[in-house]
């Protein structure tokens, strides 16, 4: 089955980008195809590469970023929500005046049409938040 | 992209205690670019979206509500509202904002975009999706 992951929460104050993560992974190994996961509202702020959790932690970043680079995962960040939660890639960063970029391997930033695309293309869409 | 999905946006929340509502706002507008089949739900504390004639100077927010009006051109008529939730919080449609879009085949007629609907009406509505983006 083609799959799309939607997250919509943060990384570490809520569960979402964890279950979504597990989410992912399982349905990976149990030989479903994901189209794209696509990050949104504080969703977003899973895409910083400025992440530091406590050694003991699980880098919920990173874990991603692995995933991606394993996989070939397609991971957007809406840049709507990100302009707005300072989540810049080099050509954001240009465009806006800022100082330097944080987003983290792996992940792009791209409109909310690939979220409707996301819908349209996989068999289903599959939101993880409140 | 040919194909043509049913897609249902599920509004469930206050609109400035959280960032939910506009930016599933935001969704709706990108989203009629596609020409997709589109119906919205507004339940729970989704239903103030809808109330009008919001004053928002008080708490330093823009109020995004006036863009609800626009939803017709872009072709988004199909708007529910639940019953139960309007009135668990003692409002009616009218006080909601009059929605309405123009009908293409009769001539452009006004005509009402809001339905209040059951909860159970609203189930089954949901049953026939095939995406549910819910905010």
């Amino acid at each position: 089955m083609k799959l799309s992951i939607q997250v919509n929460e943060g990384p570490y104050q809520h569960q979402a980008s964890d279950s979504a993560f597990q989410f992912t992974k399982a349905a990976i190994e149990a030989g479903h195809d994901i189209f794209r996961v696509f990050f949104y509202h504080d969703g977003v702020n899973n895409g910083t590469r400025y992440t530091t959790p406590p050694q003991d932690d699980r880098h919920v970043v990173n874990n991603w970023s692995e995933l991606s680079a394993a996989h070939d995962l397609d991971l957007v960040i809406c840049v709507a929500a990100a302009q707005r939660r300072g989540l810049v890639d080099e050509g954001e960063a240009e465009r806006n005046g800022k100082d330097g970029n944080n987003i983290a391997p792996g992940f792009r930033i791209s409109g909310l049409g690939q979220l409707i695309e996301a819908g349209i293309q996989s068999d289903r869409l599959v939101v993880f938040g409140d | 992209m040919s194909e043509v999905k049913k897609f249902l946006y599920v509004n469930r929340r206050a609109p400035y205690g959280t960032i939910y509502a506009w930016e599933s706002l935001e969704v709706i507008l990108i989203g009629a670019a596609f020409d997709q089949d589109v119906t919205l739900a507004f339940v729970d504390d989704g239903v103030f979206q809808l109330v009008k004639d919001h004053d928002t100077a008080g708490i330093g927010m823009k109020n995004f509500t006036p863009t609800y009006g626009a939803l017709g051109d872009y072709d988004i008529n199909k708007i529910y509202v639940e019953k139960e939730s309007l009135e668990a919080r003692g409002l009616t449609i009218d006080d909601l904002q009059h929605l309405i879009w123009e009908d293409e085949d009769e001539d452009w007629a006004e005509k009402d975009s809001i339905k209040v609907v059951t909860s159970s009406e609203l189930a089954k509505l949901m049953g026939q999706q095939d995406v549910v983006l819910s905010f």
